[in-house]
């Protein structure tokens, strides 16, 4: 009973820092155009490799520096954060849907639904995810909508692991048998009993997988596999940092920071909110 | 109960590796973009284009394709390498071994590390110490491997230039190996100057993927040391004169480290599945990079094969972790 006071007062701050930064991050990508100080793709000769503003050399309105082209870094990672998000959403809450849902009827109904559908989930573990990714990719070919396709392919089986553990145990409890006895059918206990007990733990992954989005995204653009290459994407520019980190160290240094805090944020956000929704701590 | 175990799991892993054969051939096939139009020169004709998909084997039904080529593995015929014209078993076979070792030099570092904080995770329970390292845990394990590799890359090849970031190891070397297993034979061979260049460009990669493992072990075995502790066993020692550290490395550590066990085994193979862009980041030459190129190539009868190696170790990996479950386990040893 301590521990679950004792980290409930924890959640606050985690939430807020969290939250606060995933805010800022997604307030700064809808509103790119009016946000960023620069165009994200004009490219500049005379404004190559500019260090980030504390550094002698720095020019006004060149915030964190530019790349090899001249082009704003500040502008490149506000303008990235879109395809970061619109990945980070469409295919987490993707995977989640189907995930979620064969996990719920494995766990539910078990027997050989439940045989078949583990089966499915064990061949999706022997692939080596990242190769998978860019597999798909490949056969799909480059694309926001075969990234986010993609990543949910791959990415069903953490929540269908998950969902179909705790519906498992939900499903032996004396409150689901109550309601076999009052003569529910299956299905409405599925959805109405089972369901918002296993809600804590969908919301957790939800944000979670968010941030592995983030991440495979990047991995992605990184090896020059995800988006057009016009498009500024936070991999992308990773890719452009690695290769010119002897004569400009920011260009790696600034998306690798936005990364960890973005993937950080969304981990701990998971976390905080399974502690605040779920109903025995609470 | 024990071979029947290990025959029920067999089995398994048999139907999971056909499994996995099936999914990578479908995707592949579904594949736009033609492998052959790659190989061609200008200006040939149609039946040379004919030619070479009949060679290929790309004229047949997708069912007959997979057959020959299921058949084909069976007898370790993995076909023949569209980009780089070699046999597909010895490519692999020759990229395996650096990824092997990579992978295990991960897989030492973070069992030492993991384990290591664990330890004194639990001696120093409920102290500042214990809250440091959960701390730096948390911190180890959001973090992906991609992500710490570029931390690294920029710590240990920019800031403080003293580790290799790139290759396996230094072009200018004059290498003895009959095996390509470079790290194991140059230990063998007592060439300790070539196990130290090795080593100096493994460290970096190997330290990215080993700490979230590390992350993951140390938070596992603290908390099921913790709770070993306060058994009566384990008081008992305490009381007959050992210090903290004996009780537990002596006592606790053998009975908290068979939930760790089995978790290790899963997590293992996650970091295998990391090698693949921790090796393109390090431009490592292991099957990882082969893949990637294999892949933007375009190279089919490639990537079947490195996808169904990885798919191989991973089912051995499970396999291997859940025989050693059951023979460390005493209920299940005797039962």
């Amino acid at each position: 009973m301590d521990e679950g006071r004792a980290q409930r007062r924890g959640v606050s701050p985690r939430l807020w820092l969290a939250g606060g930064w995933l805010l800022l991050a997604l307030l700064a990508a809808i509103f790119a155009p009016l946000v960023a100080p620069q165009d994200p793709l004009a490219q500049d000769l005379m404004l190559e490799r500019l260090p980030p503003f504390w550094i002698d050399g720095a020019e006004p309105g060149y915030w964190l520096g530019t790349d090899s082209l001249g082009r704003d870094l500040l502008s490149r990672l506000i303008f990235g954060g879109r395809i970061a998000f619109i990945v980070a959403f469409a295919a987490a809450i993707t995977a989640c849907l189907v995930g979620s849902t064969l996990g719920l009827i494995a766990g539910y109904f078990g027997g050989w639904t439940d045989r078949i559908i583990s089966r499915v989930v064990d061949v999706w573990m022997a692939f080596p995810p990242v190769l998978f990714a860019i597999l798909l990719v490949a056969v799909l070919g480059t694309g926001l909508s075969s990234v986010i396709l993609a990543i949910a392919i791959i990415d069903w089986t953490r929540f269908c692991r998950v969902i179909r553990a705790e519906t498992m145990g939900q499903s032996r409890m004396d409150y689901v048998e109550n309601a076999r006895i009052a003569g529910y059918g299956r299905i409405g206990i599925m959805l109405r009993e089972v369901l918002p007990n296993v809600v804590p733990s969908i919301v957790a992954l939800l944000s979670l997988e968010m941030g592995i989005a983030v991440i495979v995204e990047a991995i992605l653009s990184f090896v020059n596999l995800s988006i057009s290459t016009d498009d500024p994407t936070w991999g992308g520019i990773i890719a452009e940092g690695r290769l010119s980190i002897h004569q400009a160290w920011w260009v790696l240094v600034f998306p690798l920071i936005t990364l960890i805090l973005t993937v950080l944020s969304f981990s701990q956000f998971g976390e905080a909110l399974k502690t605040r929704f779920d109903p025995v701590l609470r | 109960m024990l071979l029947q175990r290990f025959l029920i799991r067999l089995l398994t892993m048999l139907i999971t590796l056909f499994g996995v054969a099936v999914v990578v051939f479908v995707v592949i096939r579904v594949a736009p973009g033609d492998p052959i139009a790659m190989m061609l020169p200008p200006g040939a004709t149609d039946a040379d284009i004919a030619r070479l998909r009949a060679l290929y084997g790309l004229d047949k039904t997708i069912v007959q394709q997979f057959f020959i080529w299921l058949s084909g593995v069976v007898r370790g015929d993995f076909g023949t390498s569209i980009s780089l014209r070699q046999d597909v078993l010895g490519l692999v076979f020759n990229r395996l071994p650096a990824t092997l070792e990579l992978a295990i030099v991960a897989l030492v570092m973070a069992v030492t590390i993991g384990g290591t904080t664990a330890v004194i995770g639990a001696r120093e329970r409920g102290t500042a110490v214990e809250a440091g390292i959960d701390i730096a845990s948390g911190a180890a394990l959001s973090i992906p491997d991609f992500l710490w590799g570029l931390v690294l890359i920029l710590l240990f090849g920019v800031l403080v230039p003293i580790f290799d970031i790139s290759g396996r190891v230094s072009p200018q070397l004059d290498l003895p190996f009959v095996t390509q297993f470079y790290l194991f034979e140059s230990l063998l061979r007592l060439r300790l100057d070539l196990t130290w260049d090795l080593l100096k460009h493994m460290l970096m990669p190997a330290v990215a993927l080993a700490l979230p493992l590390a992350a993951i072990i140390s938070q596992l075995l603290k908390q099921s040391l913790k709770e070993v502790l306060d058994l009566d066993y384990v008081v008992l020692a305490r009381v007959k004169g050992f210090s903290e550290t004996q009780v537990i490395l002596r006592e606790a550590l053998k009975n908290a480290a068979l939930p760790t066990l089995t978790l290790v085994g899963v997590q293992f193979t996650f970091l295998i599945g990391g090698t693949v862009i921790v090796e393109r980041l390090f431009s490592y030459e292991g099957l990882g990079n082969m893949a990637i190129d294999a892949v933007i190539n375009r190279d089919l009868p490639l990537i079947q094969g490195i996808v169904l190696v990885f798919a191989l170790l991973f089912v051995l990996i499970n396999l291997t972790v859940d025989m050693m479950y059951a023979l460390l386990n005493p209920r299940l040893r005797r039962g």
